[in-house]
């Protein structure tokens, strides 16, 4: 094994020999661990690692002895509604203890060091949180002192700290005044002031339209390349997640679904889906697209259950070269292309192709 | 401020390119005591709207002046009278004023802890070193302060009118001291049960109503019930009514161990056994209030 060395981007923020690099997880979780990391050399540190945890209300079993090793990095965890998610978040700040099983983060055990964890990681609630009678300087300043920072330490990094997630001058205005994505960057920067070492994002695409989930996307790949920052973040949409994160966690009614890279993902679930126009020539336009393709070789299916079934064409991307086959039989044909748009994909989904195990959860789950 | 580097972007990076490089903090972090003390300070201050829009600084400043306005007269009329004594005793004076109080109660409880459970604010509290009970003591004990600042101001107001009156050194300075220790009393009282009232009514408005008649229909009960055992001259009923009320129960104590005169009908003071119950009374509102408090924060944690 190598010499351990430092990831650059731990350098001033914790010790190499700080709790961080926990050996007990290390070894016991091994069975789970996903080598992630593309920008560490740092092979086997763990940031997020949980053990047989579970957590059981009354009525409902939240978490089903979910065992998970995270590394560096930014990880999606990916659940319907209800799968389990925010209770997940809420035992790994130290704010609910589990039922049984345990959980480290940063190497902290959460049911002894909730407090140390809470002062090194940021929480970005999914629901709104900003009151809206003060300005985002204020409020930010106001939660920056709540993690500790002192008063100027709060005002310098409130300034940067909204500068980096985009906000400039509507800074000084009341939030009550904001749009939904101003209000998911403020969420965002108080989640960041205090420079943690790993933030938890709930669902931070919740509410936005397209190009404000693509900017909010983009930022959080930026919160890990270029602030170094663990991120782990939550959403019900794979295919966002997909293109953002180095690793995904699914889970469903409190069980671990799947644990893998992302490139493992992205091999399977790109599906694009095409609707074309009907010409004189070709009455059924979608007919005629599908069999010009299944003459090249490509497996189209109908989009059956789909809205717009019968004109919906839905075929498996094998890479830039699926668009431009796409693109040169429709031309032939002389169609209109209506749409060609990569489809988002729920989590079930996922695992329509994959071993008769995993198919099954999916269906208990959903 | 922000020392500008450039940033190293990834040619094709689909985000906005902020010209800024990301700086670490490896500043201190204060922990769980520096921030109790921050939020205490901003809630304090937030009582008197400072560090809060000019609109939210109109009530409380001017229920500061009322409160103290009437104790300036009566300095001004001591003075140039040369009276022998203030019109008014230091104990009685925020049971005259009790209405202003009230409302100044029911005025900023709720802000200070509506607020935040109406905009869902709390769970970025909880989601940092900051616990439950740091989070209650702060705002409870800012509350009490900033009533003990509404209270006692205008006692001393009085007091060092009493002085510049040329009025006897000692006899002011006991008065004075008693009129302290009742206001404190009276703040820590009059904030648990505005904060445990408003803590409940997450809707800012409804809080104000809830606290208004928490404070007052109370009042209005028992000095009714009083009035009625005075006529008919049971004067140990109109003692014990008076435990029912928060404004009457610090009368009571006060009455009984602050040489305050009683503003029950009648004047009957309670006796020093029914005076230990309206201490223990008003020690254990006290509690109980901090309690439920805590109680609620502990629900709605996250």
């Amino acid at each position: 094994m190598p010499p351990r060395k430092a990831a650059p981007w731990l350098s001033g923020t914790a010790s190499p020999t700080g709790p961080y690099y926990s050996s007990l997880t290390r070894r016991r979780l091994c069975g789970l661990t996903t080598a992630v990391a593309d920008v560490t050399t740092v092979v086997d540190v763990t940031v997020i690692a949980t053990e047989s945890l579970s957590k059981r209300f009354p009525r409902v079993t939240a978490l089903d002895r979910l065992s998970v090793d995270v590394g560096p990095g930014v990880t999606g965890l990916v659940g319907a509604n209800g799968a389990g998610k925010s209770t997940l978040i809420k035992i790994l700040l130290g704010l609910s203890p589990a039922t049984e099983g345990r959980a480290e983060v940063l190497g902290l055990d959460v049911t002894t060091k909730g407090a140390d964890i809470r002062e090194r990681v940021g929480y970005m609630p999914e629901h709104d949180c900003l009151p809206p009678d003060v300005s985002a300087t204020e409020f930010v300043v106001h939660m920056a002192r709540m993690s500790g920072l002192p008063p100027t330490a709060a005002r310098e990094r409130t300034a940067d700290t909204l500068r980096h997630v985009g906000l400039y001058e509507e800074r000084y205005r009341p939030i009550g005044g904001y749009s939904t994505g101003m209000k998911q960057r403020v969420k965002l920067a108080q989640a960041l002031v205090h420079d943690p070492q790993l933030v938890f994002l709930d669902e931070p695409t919740n509410g936005l339209d397209p190009v404000g989930r693509d900017e909010m996307l983009g930022l959080i790949r930026r919160i890990h390349t270029d602030f170094g920052i663990s991120v782990l973040v939550t959403s019900h949409l794979l295919g966002e997640l997909e293109r953002t994160c180095d690793h995904v966690v699914v889970v469903d009614g409190g069980k671990l679904l799947r644990s893998s890279s992302t490139t493992d993902f992205t091999q399977t679930t790109t599906t694009l889906a095409i609707e074309v126009t009907d010409t004189d020539e070709h009455p059924d336009g979608t007919r005629a697209v599908r069999d010009a393709l299944d003459a090249r070789g490509v497996t189209v299916q109908d989009g059956s259950g789909l809205p717009g079934a019968g004109h919906v064409l839905l075929l498996t991307s094998a890479g830039e070269e699926t668009y431009d086959l796409v693109r040169d039989v429709i031309a032939d044909l002389g169609l209109g292309l209506v749409r060609m748009e990569q489809r988002r994909h729920h989590i079930s989904e996922v695992f329509t192709d994959s071993d008769a195990a995993q198919k099954e959860a999916v269906g208990h789950g959903s | 401020m922000a020392a500008e580097q450039p940033t190293a972007t990834v040619p094709g990076d689909q985000t906005r390119i902020h010209n800024i490089g990301y700086r670490s903090y490896d500043g201190p972090r204060l922990g769980r005591a520096y921030a109790r003390r921050s939020l205490y300070s901003q809630s304090l201050r937030g009582a008197y709207g400072l560090g809060r829009s000019a609109k939210s600084k109109v009530l409380p400043m001017l229920l500061f002046v009322v409160m103290c306005l009437p104790a300036g007269i009566m300095v001004a009329v001591a003075v140039a009278t040369k009276a022998n004594d203030l019109p008014v005793d230091y104990t009685r004076y925020a049971v005259v004023l009790q209405a202003v109080i009230s409302l100044y109660v029911a005025a900023q409880a709720p802000q200070s802890v509506s607020r935040d459970l109406r905009f869902k604010t709390v769970p970025l509290y909880f989601s940092r070193p900051i616990e439950t009970a740091d989070y209650v003591r702060a705002k409870y004990a800012s509350l009490a302060s900033a009533l003990f600042i509404l209270t006692a101001a205008p006692l001393l107001v009085l007091y060092v009118g009493a002085l510049l009156a040329k009025l006897d050194f000692a006899d002011q300075t006991k008065g004075f001291a008693q009129g302290l220790v009742s206001v404190a009393l009276l703040s820590l009282l009059f904030a648990g049960l505005g904060l445990v009232v408003a803590s409940v009514t997450p809707r800012r408005g409804f809080g104000i109503a809830a606290v208004i008649a928490v404070l007052t229909i109370t009042y209005g009960a028992v000095s009714t019930l009083q009035a009625i055992a005075d006529v008919q001259s049971s004067s140990a009923a109109v003692a014990w009514i008076g435990l029912f009320s928060p404004i009457t129960l610090i009368d009571g104590v006060q009455s009984a161990f602050l040489g305050a005169t009683s503003a029950f009908p009648g004047g009957e003071s309670p006796s020093n056994g029914v005076g230990a119950v309206y201490v223990l009374a008003t020690l254990g509102l006290i509690a109980g209030c901090y309690g439920l408090l805590m109680r609620r924060y502990k629900k709605v944690g996250l």
